[in-house]
């Protein structure tokens, strides 16, 4: 399977932090303004499902696998 | 298609007796009927019940649905916009303006840097409740003070102001007060908080709303925000401590297993919060027409969200009526909401939870009710946030 590069929108970031409780090694938040940072665009293999499941609890939409 | 709609006739004000932790029989029959139903407001107007997971997720993420105090339309008077602050009640651009200055200040990491100091409030609750008990009233000796304090030296309100603060705020929220007594709570709260922010931006201190005071919000905004900060940080996380004890207590054998493997804490702490929702509803107004499984939203209609119905919706949640705290789905409950709205404080509230369940049942093996369930008072249908009024527990030998 082909990975898909993650991608993050800080305009429609909320800050709820769930990505961050989700795949914590694929998002963190900005320590200063609490919004969501990619630590990895192409996640490894191990992290991929956490990571979808992040996208998919986002509450504001903020996380899209392209 | 083809179904005549079902339709939600009376308010539901009543959970089905012997049964404190389930959505009131007639949302659960709704639900079994079909996502939406129709519904008329407690006003007289028109609406809609929305209890499926699906729909309810997608009106909170659908931004043709309001917030706004102002245009609900649920009574024949007009709604006043909501005071500066509290930004619940507001849709963005105002809704933003008001969550960005908080946002950096609940992250998860920031949050778990609390943990040690939770622990110690928790334990200092624990000695106390121990050196005066058995029986203790659960609410009074944990439930209450543990997120009471935490939200206080978060925010900065000193520590001698909290006991009457405390009394309005469950004045606000406990569904049980006369006009007179809310108005009373509501004066009184807006008259401490005016005289705390002034003596924040006089000396400002290390807290959540001294850094606030160095932003562009005005005295009259900083009092709302600083309203909902505690009216969220104290009832909430209350109420789920002492409703989630007296669930376990009713569920042994989970309450057994979670006390047995401290790996299943985090877990047990969002099928509670999944089981119970206790922040029960939420209405959102539509703005345009919106065509909504399989029916029509009015511009102007006030549809209601019930929470708790979703979260309890089987074709979500497989057994969504049992409590299962090594459930593997309860990932994207909405106990903490869906949208732009969603909860700003819920990773505080995961940390009190974790660190506040773990050492209740660790230090009380033998912790039971001290009266029979069906004694225990619970707080009213019309309360904001559901809960116990009070939990009396006992441990140690069977006398």
């Amino acid at each position: 399977m082909s990975s898909t590069p993650l991608r993050v929108d800080r305009a429609r970031c909320i800050g709820a932090g769930m990505c961050a409780l989700t795949a914590p090694e694929v998002f963190d938040q900005d320590p200063e303004d609490g919004l969501v940072l990619l630590l990895h665009t192409e996640p490894p293999t191990a992290h991929r499902a956490a990571a979808r499941m992040a996208a998919g609890v986002c509450p504001s939409g903020a996380i899209t696998l392209a | 298609m083809g179904e005549s709609l079902h339709t939600v006739t009376a308010l539901p004000t009543e959970r089905q007796p012997g049964c404190p932790f389930d959505p009131p029989t007639e949302l659960i029959d709704a639900r079994q009927h079909g996502p939406i139903s129709g519904y008329t407001h407690p006003g007289g107007k028109p609406g809609w019940m929305i209890t499926g997971y699906d729909l309810v997720r997608s009106v909170l993420a659908d931004p043709r649905f309001s917030s706004r105090k102002e245009l609900m339309n649920v009574v024949d008077f007009e709604l006043p916009p909501a005071p500066p602050g509290e930004f619940l009640l507001m849709d963005d651009p105002q809704h933003r303006r008001y969550r960005k200055p908080l946002m950096g200040r609940f992250t998860v990491r920031r949050m778990r840097l609390l943990t040690e100091r939770i622990e110690q409030i928790t334990t200092d609750c624990l000695d106390a409740m121990e050196r005066t008990g058995p029986p203790a009233d659960l609410v009074t000796a944990f439930a209450k003070p543990i997120p009471t304090i935490v939200i206080c030296e978060l925010l900065g309100v000193p520590y001698q102001d909290r006991g009457s603060f405390q009394e309005q705020i469950d004045t606000f929220m406990g569904g049980a007060s006369s006009d007179e007594e809310l108005i009373a709570a509501y004066t009184a709260t807006q008259e401490y908080l005016a005289k705390l922010v002034a003596a924040k931006r006089a000396n400002p201190t290390d807290d959540v709303l001294s850094e606030l005071t160095d932003s562009d919000l005005t005295d009259e905004e900083l009092k709302g925000i600083s309203l909902v900060l505690l009216a969220a940080g104290f009832d909430t996380t209350a109420n789920m401590l002492s409703l989630g004890t007296f669930a376990l207590l009713q569920n042994p054998a989970q309450l057994a297993a979670l006390r047995a493997d401290p790996a299943l804490t985090d877990g047990a702490v969002e099928e509670l919060l999944r089981y119970l929702s206790v922040a029960k509803t939420f209405m959102r107004t539509a703005l345009e027409d919106v065509e909504l499984g399989g029916q029509t939203i009015k511009a102007g209609t006030t549809v209601v969200l019930s929470y708790h119905t979703a979260n309890r919706d089987p074709e979500r949640f497989t057994d969504p009526h049992v409590l299962d705290i090594r459930r593997q789905d309860t990932g994207g409950h909405l106990a903490f909401s869906h949208g732009i709205h969603q909860c700003l404080g819920q990773q505080l509230a995961r940390v009190e939870m974790r660190v506040a369940f773990r050492a209740l049942v660790d230090r009380f093996p033998t912790l039971r009710l001290a009266v029979p369930a069906e004694e225990v008072g619970l707080r009213p249908e019309t309360a904001d946030i559901y809960g116990v009024k009070s939990l009396p527990v006992t441990w140690g030998e069977e006398s």
